[in-house]
């Protein structure tokens, strides 16, 4: 829609950034991680069904430098995508609003998904 | 072009009537991976053998298998519906909208049979 050349509201490049807007932003970033994480895990339990040969095939992938990269990646993305999913449900249920709240719930949030991501790979057995 | 101002032609539609149904699979379905995510992501920070025999085995287990089967189709369903708010936001063009919308909801439910066809078939033992 044409605007005639009228003044817009503040768009994002205004404000002072926002530790809110980070994690708005990363919990569709790692959604959409997720989703090819999702790829990944199919492929895994497809070639688990297919047979040995293709099982190691996808594993040694997986065990690769870049699949290990990835698979840290994929781990962060799925422990904050989980805490931050509960905080939005939070917010539905008409909690948390208030800006000090949000920013706090914000941190926690973040502290928690990297607490949980290097606890899943430093505990492992 | 039309002499109609743009507010003109889209007044009077009204919306699509599938807002609610999309809101709320998407928190039904995070409410449940809430628990069948944290579910898998436990079983797989407790598991050291990840060899063939070991896997197969532990898929074979009915209350894994289920529970599998569970989050294989609630995650496709979950990433349905936020890749789809993701293409809605960032495709612009009609047609290329319509494009990557049916492309992901043809590749999702490609990966939501392909995970329960893999998991009947390892935990039916054929």
């Amino acid at each position: 829609m044409s605007n005639n050349g009228r003044p817009l509201s503040p768009h994002l490049s205004i404000y002072r950034w926002p530790i809110t807007m980070t994690l708005s932003i990363l919990h569709r970033a790692t959604g959409l991680a997720l989703s090819v994480g999702l790829v990944v895990l199919v492929a895994w339990l497809f070639s688990a069904a297919s047979g040995v040969e293709s099982y190691i095939f996808v594993v040694s992938a997986l065990n690769s430098a870049l699949g290990k990269v990835c698979l840290i990646g994929w781990s962060f993305a799925f422990f904050f995508h989980f805490s931050n999913g509960i905080r939005h449900l939070v917010w539905d249920a008409g909690f948390g609003f208030e800006k000090h709240q949000a920013n706090a719930s914000a941190w926690f949030v973040l502290l928690l998904a990297l607490g949980l991501t290097t606890l899943f790979w430093v505990l492992r057995p | 072009m039309s002499l109609r101002t743009p507010l003109g032609q889209v007044l009077g539609h009204g919306s699509a009537k599938d807002g609610t149904a999309h809101f709320w699979g998407q928190r039904i379905s995070g409410m449940a991976l809430a628990v069948l995510g944290g579910w898998f992501v436990w079983c797989l920070a407790g598991t050291t053998d990840f060899s063939h025999g070991a896997v197969i085995a532990e898929i074979r287990r009915p209350v894994n298998a289920v529970l599998l089967l569970l989050l294989s189709v609630t995650l496709a369903w979950h990433s349905y519906l936020g890749v789809q708010v993701v293409i809605e936001d960032y495709v612009h063009r009609a047609g290329a909208k319509l494009a990557a919308l049916v492309l992901s909801r043809f590749l999702h439910t490609v990966l939501a049979v392909a995970a329960v066809y893999a998991i009947l078939k390892i935990g039916l033992g054929a």
